[in-house]
């Protein structure tokens, strides 16, 4: 369906930038080295043939067990040459960042900031990367698969209700 | 003896005149508001029992309708609103995730709103057909009629009653949330640095 995204990027990135594409199910993915996730992005949205403006989706994955543990998923969308693509980009846990796409799409500050505060992944030269949904006094990153799923962190209880603070 | 007759008898009276005077404060958060609406609206119209006026300012009301599912966040907040309606007053959880937490089971839900306000009166449902809140509105009336809502007990206790129920707690005063807009936003915590 969008084959002509994955040989545009594999005609331009020749110096080991992408590190795996494929298809699953009639949709087109590619696995981008770390450094050139902005550089990749902007290039997609700048080309005439891929004209992908609009990113539909930005999240995080963990996955525990392999390294690098986490990956950063994109999804982009050509509203006028109406196709579609997913991107991939690791984050391994002891370096927890990746450069923002806000540069290249204004509108992807909410969508990193709620990457950061459910996953942990730091977003570099992001405006204000800062929890979107928890609250500031919550301490961890509740979607990351060893956060217990039921560790609830109250700000406030009545008297005599388990859990309560101070 | 006399004068006891007498309180009695104008509690009674107090009591008739409160339950068909609500002013409902609805706290609404999720999906359980459509059910309230139609509740509220004409076809089921909560107004014949007295709950005529929603008011949007709790210091003007004096029943707290919880409707929808109660997040951790949200609760300093819940406990504000509580501390700001003048007694006597009562709290109605509608639907089971303002009862219990429903079937959010995890980190952000708060497990029913008891935990940080005294509830009177519980309705089950997902969402709870209109049907049951106004069963849940008369047995509420019935309560304040026989004085038993939580906050008319603490008051009874407070004037020095005899308080025919057991199990109440020490007056409730919760810990006092910190004033919104307080709250420093953009600290983070040290783990995520």
């Amino acid at each position: 369906m969008s084959q002509l995204i994955l040989d545009r990027l594999v005609a331009t990135f020749t110096g080991g930038e992408l590190e795996q594409i494929g298809t699953q199910h009639g949709n087109e993915w590619a696995r981008v080295r770390r450094d050139a996730w902005r550089t990749v992005c902007a290039f997609l949205r700048d080309d005439p043939a891929c004209d992908l403006k609009m990113p539909t989706d930005l999240t995080a994955v963990d996955r525990l067990s392999r390294e690098p543990r986490f990956d950063v998923v994109v999804h982009l969308y050509s509203v006028t040459k109406k196709h579609r693509v997913r991107l991939y980009a690791g984050v391994p846990e002891d370096d927890c960042a990746l450069d923002s796409l806000v540069p290249v799409w204004p509108g992807m500050e909410w969508f990193e900031r709620e990457a950061y505060d459910l996953y942990g992944v730091r977003f570099r030269g992001h405006p204000d990367l800062r929890r979107i949904l928890m609250y500031p006094e919550f301490v961890g990153h509740p979607l990351r698969k060893d956060y217990p799923k039921e560790k609830r962190q109250p700000l406030i209880r009545r008297s005599g209700f388990p859990g309560k603070p101070e | 003896m006399g004068l006891e007759i007498y309180n009695s008898t104008v509690q009674a009276a107090v009591n008739w005149a409160r339950k068909f005077s609500l002013f409902q404060y609805p706290f609404v958060t999720a999906c359980c508001g459509m059910e309230f609406m139609s509740t509220a609206a004409p076809k089921y119209d909560l107004a014949r029992f007295g709950a005529e006026f929603p008011r949007f300012s709790p210091r003007q009301a004096d029943l707290l309708i919880i409707v929808g599912t109660i997040t951790e966040r949200q609760g300093p907040a819940l406990r504000r609103i509580y501390d700001q309606m003048c007694e006597p007053k009562w709290v109605v959880a509608f639907g089971v995730c303002a009862s219990t937490g429903g079937f959010y089971q995890n980190y952000s839900t708060m497990p029913g709103a008891d935990q940080v306000v005294p509830v009177d009166v519980y309705i089950p449902g997902c969402p709870p057909r209109p049907e049951q809140v106004l069963d849940a509105l008369i047995l509420l009336q019935e309560r304040i009629q026989r004085g038993e809502g939580h906050s008319q007990i603490v008051l009874k206790a407070e004037a020095g009653h005899d308080v025919p129920i057991a199990a109440i707690r020490p007056r409730d005063k919760g810990p006092q949330a910190a004033p919104i807009g307080t709250q420093p936003h953009a600290v983070r915590p040290e783990s995520a640095k």
